[in-house]
């Protein structure tokens, strides 16, 4: 039987990619962001999964023009960088799953998910930043991913009430999956940020630090954040911490958090990370 | 008669924020065309070697093809963009993100890094235009 072992949720800023890209990661600026990912490192060495389910936001590089889906799972074998303007990022071709993809989507259908079907698209620093934080420099990635992409862009987005019952229904689908394999749920993006307007640069530590306090056990508080509280709040983007809902909804009841991390700030963002591993 | 949490109004009442929704996605479909066009290299050389003949490829407004010429990103966004198309505008020209998101601050580009290593721009009388909160 298929488990999903720890979940990880991280911001996945794309000046955190260049700057990693670029080796600035020592700078004076980078130091204290990629040493809140050090733990995670080391320890992903020894928890290194079979299969990451890795939600995140596409950023106008696949979707989101011509389509416009609510939530889409990547069922390619294979998916590329994308050149988000400056080339590709220079990191491995992610490897999916697509037996498991197909499983999920099946399972979250019945579950009354409408789920859009990607078998083509390209991923971008929303998805492969994460990677690099918590992988590092790699040749190929060290597990299969199956992307999982939420619209976070264009209003209205899923609620996160929404978000909290699709990762309760990904949990409930690895666990039905036949073969023995070791699945990390992640949630990306955020924390509070505003990219847009004169209210850009927007960060808010207070609400940010409730947010990563009660995904331990107040969850039921989480749940009830509004779209709107979030534009508030977090700002524009701040919102895209609904997919952190999904990764900790699928890792069930109980929790236990192995690492945290917040600094303010990394370019426009305040960047958060946290690791949890199911208690129940 | 469904239940809402709130009016949809409320969300015109963030102080600095146009809420990117199906309309404006609509109306900046053709601006949006041309940005994602500028994720193929061919095409950035295209744009530089002559930014209007480019931009007149596509059925864009001349406000919106202005406001490109003019890199004027709080304009674009009042034109529907959204910054996750521009911004391969911006990483078109070799701008930071910080840049092209702190050009829209009136602030100048070193001010608004500052504010960022500061703590970044507080909540405190940025959630509501009717509240001043």
């Amino acid at each position: 039987m298929a488990r999903i072992t720890a979940g990880i949720a991280t911001s996945h800023v794309p000046a955190i990619g260049a700057a990693f890209d670029q080796g600035r990661d020592g700078d004076e600026y980078w130091r204290p962001v990629f040493a809140g990912y050090d733990w995670v490192k080391e320890w992903v060495k020894d928890n290194t999964p079979d299969v990451v389910i890795l939600c995140y936001n596409d950023h106008a590089s696949a979707m989101m023009l011509d389509i416009v889906p609510t939530f889409a799972l990547g069922f390619a074998e294979e998916f590329e960088p994308a050149d988000e303007g400056w080339g590709a990022r220079p990191v491995p071709t992610v490897i999916g799953h697509p037996d498991l993809a197909a499983h999920l989507a099946e399972q979250l259908v019945i579950d009354e998910f409408d789920l859009t079907i990607m078998n083509q698209m390209d991923v971008d620093h929303g998805l492969t930043v994460p990677l690099s934080l918590v992988f590092g420099k790699a040749e190929e990635w060290p597990c299969k991913v199956i992307p999982l992409a939420v619209n976070v862009t264009q209003f209205p987005t899923p609620s996160g009430e929404r978000c909290w019952q699709l990762g309760a229904a990904i949990g409930d689908a690895v666990a039905a999956y036949p073969e023995d394999l070791n699945v990390q749920i992640w949630g990306t993006g955020g924390m509070s940020h505003q990219l847009q307007g004169p209210r850009a640069g927007l960060i808010n530590p207070e609400f940010d630090n409730a947010f990563l306090d009660k995904l331990l056990d107040e969850t039921d508080d989480l749940r009830r954040i509004t779209r709107l509280e979030y534009l508030r709040e977090a700002g524009s983007e701040g919102i895209e911490l609904i997919m952190w809902l999904i990764m900790r909804a699928a890792l069930g009841r109980k929790v236990e958090q192995l690492h945290r991390f917040y600094h303010v700030p990394a370019s426009n963002t305040a960047v958060g990370h946290i690791v949890l591993q199911p208690a129940d | 008669m469904r239940h809402r949490l709130y009016p949809l109004e409320e969300l015109e009442d963030i102080p600095g924020t146009k809420v990117f929704t199906a309309r404006r996605s609509r109306q900046a479909y053709h601006l949006h065309k041309f940005c994602m066009s500028l994720m193929n290299a061919d095409n950035r050389k295209r744009f530089r070697t002559d930014e209007r003949a480019y931009l007149d490829t596509f059925r864009m407004s001349e406000e919106q093809k202005q406001a490109v010429l003019d890199r004027d990103f709080n304009r674009l966004i009042d034109l529907g963009g959204n910054i996750y198309f521009l911004v391969k505008l911006s990483n078109t020209d070799g701008w930071s993100t910080q840049k092209a998101v702190g050009s829209m601050t009136g602030m100048t580009a070193d001010e608004y890094a500052a504010m960022m290593r500061a703590g970044g721009r507080a909540p405190e009388g940025n959630r509501s235009i009717r509240d001043k909160t």
